[in-house]
């Protein structure tokens, strides 16, 4: 079973993606496009459902559905695709999105973590390969920033602190 | 200057213990080459033609004595004695051992330094006007700002992994010395009607493969709204910059396929969205960093002639490599790496160990990097002038040419790079020896020569009176010859006057350019005036007169 970091933990997942075979009622992680698609059939499901979007999904198009998702993953497709950093932040600070933010793809590394975290991201689904335990750790490699942080990363000290939402 | 305070410290501590962990992976093979390279970009360590190449942040080219110091001992025990000074006022080291590199970042926190995003594609050394809070013209002084700029973007969580680097400068004065219209954001300082301080900004302009005047967004952003609104203009940029195609990545693509009114309406409207929940600017903080940056404790003096019975060499140093101080018995030194027969901009450790320790004797520890990569010490009383210029002179950096047209800006080239197409190096030395004659130098009066190895334009080519670009011709070396560039108050980029040249015909065709103008000048005219008033052609025709169509 696949292991994600979620809220500094290194926990099963619960959850499964589209085409990972998932029973009627589980819980299920679906493709915006997919969504699109069929929106019938997912207003039928009965378990909880999450949304993927990828890099290039506007997160604005999912203001309305947000109320009956339990989770948003975002893709990073590669490290260097940053795109998901400013969905993050709109998802939680403008979309007010109190469900789980899942950061999912090939891009996510435990060099990335720090930075997810801080942008709102609770669950992290590494890419293939990358240890969850170095993940772990790498939440703690710095106490300080500049920039407003997230109850992720437990910072000591900060400069610039950001208004509440 | 600004000092760091716990926060800094830790955060810069952190930074060389994270890199030192990535960099262990990386040689035990758990980082591939791949995986790598966007890491250590953002610790300012590429890998070069012979070597690892390491830049070193110097933010908006301020320096104390003891970093300077740092950096000749760094340069001595772990390069070959010597850095080169960049157009980003930073320091780049070219023959660094990779795994020695974590060692170097660790020296530099001790010193308050790091290479944190030097490259990669996020946001990088803030740049400012080098005579920033001396000169007499100045509307407030820019570093503090830059200073809190850095501090914002320095390891942001949403703009880490922008689709492509990001520049931005800061300029307190009218005649813009940080070339600011050429950066993807520039920041003007300046009041509103009440008197407050905020900015005007600029966005879109850039130099590299298409080189763009960046444009007014905002005529005014009030002080408060510095972060707030940089952050609305980098997430529509995060969000909708190009990432397919490297060559169309930068903002300036972005802004110019929009347009800067359709620009200009995005970023406003996320600014209206996202300024409650941005980061505040606190009165306290500005008022923070701004007291690191007050006028050093001047003596009362009076202004007087510091050249009166002195030898001609000094009174020539004195013209072109002192400028004016806005207190009175002050000026500001050049310390010039432009010396004929050296690269520009380079420097030994023995140079810059003297140069660190003339700073403490003469302008109070500190020492400025400049964009057109020379230092300057800012604060020398004239009663010392004459001592520090003995000193220069016998280093060898009081080569009174700044200004003129050897005092030109060039890259690495192909010596070092490994993206260059042509080296710039052996070029300004044929230029160097072409016009060793301080007189005919003179008599030319102001002409900036920039030099890029490709067309990447690290060496601001566009932008140079006279702009020199490096082309590979089947396997050779050419040189495509612009002109009428200028990034000084009036911005302009230069247009390309012919057919290049081969690298033998350089200096010739630039002495051809230059004869011709003063065949063409007027009393007292400057060489851009002239162009600028007769237009390109004659130009072309003295450049080309005895080399007609090369290929």
């Amino acid at each position: 079973m696949r292991r994600i970091l979620r809220r500094r933990e290194i926990v099963a997942d619960d959850w499964r993606h589209l085409g990972e075979g998932a029973e009627e009622g589980s819980a299920l992680i679906v493709p915006l496009v997919e969504l699109r698609k069929d929106p019938e059939r997912w207003r039928r499901w009965r378990g909880r459902l999450g949304v993927r979007l990828s890099s290039v999904d506007p997160v604005e198009e999912l203001a309305a559905d947000l109320p009956r998702l339990d989770l948003v993953a975002v893709e990073f497709p590669t490290p260097s695709d940053g795109r998901g950093y400013s969905a993050a932040r709109l998802l939680r600070e403008r979309l007010g999105f109190r469900g789980e933010l899942r950061a999912v793809g090939a891009g996510v590394r435990q060099d990335q973590v720090f930075l997810l975290a801080r942008c709102g991201f609770d669950a992290i689904e590494l890419a293939q390969n990358e240890d969850p335990d170095a993940a772990r750790r790498a939440l703690d490699r710095y106490d300080v920033a500049y920039q407003g942080g997230s109850p992720e990363v437990a910072l000591r000290r900060q400069r610039f602190s950001s208004r509440p939402g | 200057m600004y000092q760091y305070d716990a926060l800094d410290q830790a955060f810069v501590d952190r930074r060389v213990a994270e890199f030192r962990d990535q960099m262990r992976r990386h040689l035990a093979g758990e980082l591939s080459e791949d995986e790598f390279r966007p890491l250590r970009l953002r610790n300012g360590l590429y890998v070069q033609r012979h070597a690892p190449m390491l830049r070193i942040a110097i933010p908006y080219g301020l320096l104390a004595a003891r970093q300077l110091a740092k950096l000749a001992d760094i340069a001595r025990r772990y390069d070959r004695g010597f850095g080169h000074f960049t157009t980003r006022q930073n320091l780049q080291l070219n023959w660094p051992k990779l795994a020695d590199v974590p060692d170097i970042l660790a020296e530099l926190a001790t010193v308050q330094m790091h290479a944190i995003q030097t490259s990669g594609n996020c946001v990088r050394n803030v740049t400012a006007d080098h005579l920033a809070g001396i000169a007499p013209d100045e509307v407030d002084d820019p570093r503090p700002y830059c200073e809190i700029i850095r501090q914002w973007a320095t390891l942001h969580p949403e703009f880490t992994y922008l689709p492509r680097k990001f520049k931005i400068a800061v300029t307190g004065s009218p005649e813009d010395r940080a070339a600011s219209e050429v950066h993807d954001i520039g920041l003007h300082l300046t009041r509103d009607a009440a008197g407050s301080i905020g900015f005007t900004v600029l966005v879109g302009g850039g130099l590299g493969r298409t080189p763009i005047i960046g444009q007014v967004i905002r005529d005014f952003l009030p002080l408060p709204g510095l972060l707030s609104y940089l952050e609305a203009i980098l997430r529509v940029y995060n969000r909708h910059g190009r990432r397919d195609n490297l060559n169309k990545a930068r903002i300036k693509i972005l802004v110019k396929s929009l347009g800067i009114e359709r620009f200009r309406e995005q970023v406003e409207a996320e600014w209206r969205l996202s300024r409650d929940s941005s980061p505040l600017l606190p009165a306290a903080e500005v008022e923070r960093v701004r007291g690191f940056f007050r006028p050093q404790p001047y003596e009362t003096l009076e202004d007087f002639d510091a050249t009166s019975g002195r030898e001609p060499r000094f009174r020539a140093w004195y013209r072109y490599n002192t400028r004016a101080h806005r207190v009175p018995g002050y000026r500001a030194v050049f310390v010039a790496l432009k010396a004929h027969g050296h690269n520009p901009g380079d420097m030994s450790s023995d140079q810059m160990d003297a140069v660190a320790s003339l700073a403490e004797r003469v302008s109070f520890g500190l020492i400025r990097t400049t964009h057109n990569q020379n230092l300057l010490l800012a604060d020398v009383r004239q009663k010392d002038l004459y001592e520090a210029w003995l000193e220069l002179e016998r280093l060898g950096l009081a080569m009174p040419n700044i200004g003129t047209l050897t005092d030109m800006i060039a890259c690495p080239g192909l010596d070092f790079c490994s993206l260059a197409n042509a080296g710039t190096l052996g070029v300004a030395r044929q230029i160097q020896e072409r016009f060793d004659d301080l007189d005919y130098l003179y008599d030319l009066g102001d002409i900036e020569i920039k030099m890029s190895g490709c067309m990447n334009a690290c060496g601001h080519h566009h932008v140079g009176h006279i702009g020199i670009l490096g082309v590979d011709k089947r396997g050779e070396e050419w040189y495509q010859i612009s002109l009428g560039g200028s990034a000084n108050g009036f911005t302009a980029l230069g247009e390309v006057i012919g057919p290049s040249v081969p690298k033998s015909e350089v200096a010739s065709t630039i002495e051809r350019i230059v004869e011709a103008y003063r065949a063409l000048r007027a009393d007292g005219e400057r060489f851009i005036d002239t162009l600028r008033r007769v237009g390109l052609e004659p130009f072309r025709e003295g450049a080309y007169a005895t080399h007609p169509a090369a290929a």
